[in-house]
This record gives C-alpha cells, structure tokens and sequence, in this order.
C-alpha cells in the first residue's frame, strides 16, 4: 500500500492504494465520484476524462499514486456550489448535446480543457480538439454545436473569460477548508447518467 | 482489467532511478508518462514485477538550447513540448509530427522519450527522430553514453536500451536553413501511422543540397530511405525531381501486413506520402 493524498473537486483526501489501482477507479470506488465513468478500458473512448494539475488525461491510464499531491477536477466539481451548472454543462443541456449520456462526463471535461486554450474553437478544431473521446450514439453534430455555443456564452462575458479555470480554483479552496463537503458527497447535478 | 500487483518506487533523480531499476531485476519497468505501459499493464499484456515512476525526476523535464543542438528532456511531455519556443524555432519537424501523436489527453501525458524508448513502429516521433539524426543519452549502471539514432532502434518495441537503462535525454542537431515536413497517414478513429514520412531537405542555390528521409512503419523500426536520399542529393529541386527520387522511398522496405493495410498498400503510401513530404520540406 501506498500512501496518496490528492485534492478532488476542492476536498482533500488521504488514502492508501495499492500501486496498481488506476486513477478512475479510485475516484470510482474509493472516493465515490461516480460521475466519472469507465468506457472502453482501453484508452478509446476519453469517457473516463477529468483534469490532473489543470490538463485533461484519462483516468483509466493514470495509476491513483501518480496522482500524488496533485489537484483533480472530475465532471462532478464543474458546477457552482449553488448549483448553477458551468456553461459547457448548459449548452450541452440546451443544446440536447447528449443521447445515452455515457460519453457525457468526459466529452464535457475534454471541452472544458479545449476551451481553456481556444476560447473560439472552429467547428473542425473541436472535433479535432475531441478527437479522445468517442460517442457511439454518433451524436457529435450536438457536441459541436454545444461546446461553440459554451464557447460564445464563456468570451460573452468579458471579464470572467477565464471562469472555468478561476471558478474551478476558487470552489477548491472554498471547499477545502469548508467542513460541509463530505468525502464521497454524491453529485449534486443531474449532468452525468 | 485491473493491472497484476507490482512493487512501486518514486525515485528523484537519475541515478536512484537507475539504481532502482538494477534492484527491480529484469522485469522492472519505466514509468514515464505511462500511455503505453498502463494500457499494456491493464490488458495484462505486460506484468512488471517492479515499476520505477519517474514523475520525479525533474531533471529529466524540459528542453534547453546547447549552442547548435537542442537537448530534450525524456520526460518532457507531448503537450510541452507543442508549447515549446525552442522547438517550434529550432526544430519544427518535432512539433508538427508530435500534434499528430494520439489526442489531447495522451499528449497530456505521455512523453517524448517514452514514446521513442517504447519504439513502436507506428509511432511518429522514432522515425522524425531517425531523420534529425538525434544522440541518445542514456545512463545505465556503468555511466553515461551516447547512442546514434541509427543504433538506438534494434526491433519491434527493441532498443538498445537493457533493463538497467534509463534514457535520460535526445540532442537533437539545429538544422539551420533547412526545410522539413512530416506527412502521415492514419485511420480518422485511431491516430497511428500506417505509414508516415518524415523528411528534411537543405537547398542551395535551387538544388538539394542535402536530404533525409526516414519513414514510420513501414517496418519494425524507423526506415531512412537511403535510396531517396541519394537520389536527391545534387539534383534540382524541381517538383519531377523530387518526385523522381520519391519512387524509390520504399527500397529495400519490408513493412508489415495489418488488417488495416497490407504490405504492398504500405509501400504505395510510401511513395506517395514521401513525394508529398519532399514537396512540402524542399519544394519551390
């Protein structure tokens, strides 16, 4: 066993893992952070995807002990504490940028990282941008339309137009030192299946 | 799947990671960005009885200006060194060939020595690597030492590289005034080559003055096309020329059949993809 300690969705834990537990699987089973799904088990499908230090990676290919001190945002630590959903998360609802939901969670954090380095992504540099993760149900043309309708809603509003990146940190910390966060809080959103 | 169980160690520099991998006997393996490994060891097709995660070694991150060579840390990431100045200015081939490997989230990750210490024939950077002419350093347990590109690929997913070795870093020489291009073929669904080629081409006086060419997969290590090379070499730098001396990118290959291609399908895309590379590096 090995001793990990990480920051997910702004709450701080400290467990032992054996070494070959996979970074999914303990958010999964571990930490109850089940919006993060497992896809393919092979590298694929991206629907594993969450942010490690502030990049996008898939958690089914990361092992928990490499992710030692590190910060980890999942789709469950997107949404404001009040529970107003990030734009991604709204123009996905709006735009119906979903069909069985599975590819959701990781579709979202992959945009969310795009968008943190092209805030006005083309339609063929999202679907390039996306390229890691993979929807069966073949609905991409609504996960175009969603994350340029998100991008046009995060520049809209100028003066926050690094949101994400801020709101994200500042929920962390909040909920840090905050005592309400419970480890395994189940999400509070309806976004994940 | 879940992974066999392994010993896991974090060393902090070269030397204790070396000295880890002594310890961990022949069936220690390398952590470095782990896209690779982890997938293998998920499937089971790998089980390691030690992993050596190199997270920790700093000193192996990053690129740096050595007079007429940049050096690139191993454990340098994709997704750094895309966002690398001295890569983009010295040597553009590793940029453009490293945005074609896999997808946001592997470059995240993965490495730039891992991906050549790994040496799968599909993958981009051996072969841009082969074309630069790139030294290996490597440290094992007697000390350091260089390697030439042309002796570090012995085999499918072979290097000279032993069980005790660590690659440490690449010196990639400056190529001041040339042009290069890589040019690769792939699946849209999966990002490796079925056949890519990277060339560079240095024109005097609209000539060629100099030339290389290596391909990606079209056999179990990174192939240079001697053959293009020397065709090139002195003729005029005219799109028939190039595309003349491209004829000859597949002599002496012996690529592999694949349900994605077979081999004769490979030695036609490395005509074509070759003529479009010498094109684009060194064409008017």
């Amino acid at each position: 066993m090995t001793r990990v300690s990480m920051t997910v969705d702004g709450v701080s834990y400290d467990d032992d893992v054996e070494p070959r537990t996979l970074l999914v699987h303990h958010l999964r089973e571990r930490l109850g952070k089940v919006g993060t799904v497992v896809g393919c088990d092979t590298s694929n499908c991206g629907a594993c995807t969450v942010m490690l230090a502030g990049k996008s990676v898939k958690s089914c290919s990361v092992l928990a002990v490499q992710a030692d001190g590190a910060d980890v945002t999942t789709v469950e630590g997107l949404a404001g504490r009040d529970g107003e959903l990030h734009p991604v998360q709204q123009a996905f609802h709006e735009s119906h940028a979903l069909q069985c939901g599975y590819c959701t969670p990781g579709m979202i954090m992959a945009a969310v990282d795009l968008l943190s380095e092209n805030p006005d992504p083309s339609d063929g540099e999202v679907r390039e941008g996306l390229e890691g993760n993979l929807c069966r149900c073949t609905g991409y043309q609504n996960i175009v339309r969603a994350v340029r309708d998100a991008a046009a809603s995060m520049r809209g509003t100028v003066p926050t137009a690094q949101e994400p990146a801020a709101e994200a940190s500042a929920a962390s910390t909040a909920s840090t030192a905050s005592t309400a966060s419970s480890p395994g809080e189940p999400a509070s959103q309806g976004v994940t299946t | 799947m879940i992974p066999a169980a392994f010993d896991y160690t974090r060393p902090s520099g070269v030397d204790e990671a070396v000295g880890a991998l002594r310890d961990g006997g022949e069936d220690a393996k390398v952590l470095a960005g782990g896209q690779s490994l982890i997938p293998m060891l998920r499937m089971r097709l790998a089980s390691p009885t030690t992993v050596v995660d190199l997270g920790d070694v700093t000193e192996m991150r990053g690129v740096r200006d050595d007079g007429d060579a940049l050096v690139i840390g191993a454990m340098t990431t994709h997704d750094e060194i895309l966002h690398d100045p001295l890569v983009h200015e010295h040597a553009p081939l590793i940029a453009q060939a490293t945005e074609t490997v896999a997808d946001r989230q592997v470059r995240h990750l993965g490495t730039f020595g891992g991906s050549l210490a790994h040496a799968d024939p599909a993958g981009d950077l051996p072969s841009v690597a082969s074309a630069l002419d790139a030294t290996f350093e490597v440290a094992g347990p007697s000390g350091r030492r260089s390697v030439p590109a042309s002796e570090f690929f012995v085999d499918y997913l072979t290097t000279v590289l032993e069980p005790d070795d660590l690659l440490v870093s690449v010196r990639v020489p400056k190529l001041t005034g040339w042009g290069t291009h890589y040019e690769k073929f792939n699946r849209v669904a999966q990002a490796w080559a079925l056949v890519g080629v990277a060339a560079a081409v240095r024109r005097s006086n609209g000539s060629v003055a100099e030339a290389r060419v290596a391909l990606t997969n079209m056999g179990p290590t990174p192939v240079r096309a001697y053959g293009v090379e020397d065709a090139l070499t002195g003729t005029a730098a005219t799109e028939d020329s190039l595309a003349a001396a491209a004829q000859r990118a597949a002599d002496g290959a012996e690529p592999s059949s694949d349900p994605s291609a077979s081999a004769e399908y490979r030695m036609h895309l490395a005509t074509v993809l070759t003529r479009r590379a010498l094109q684009a590096a060194g064409g008017a």
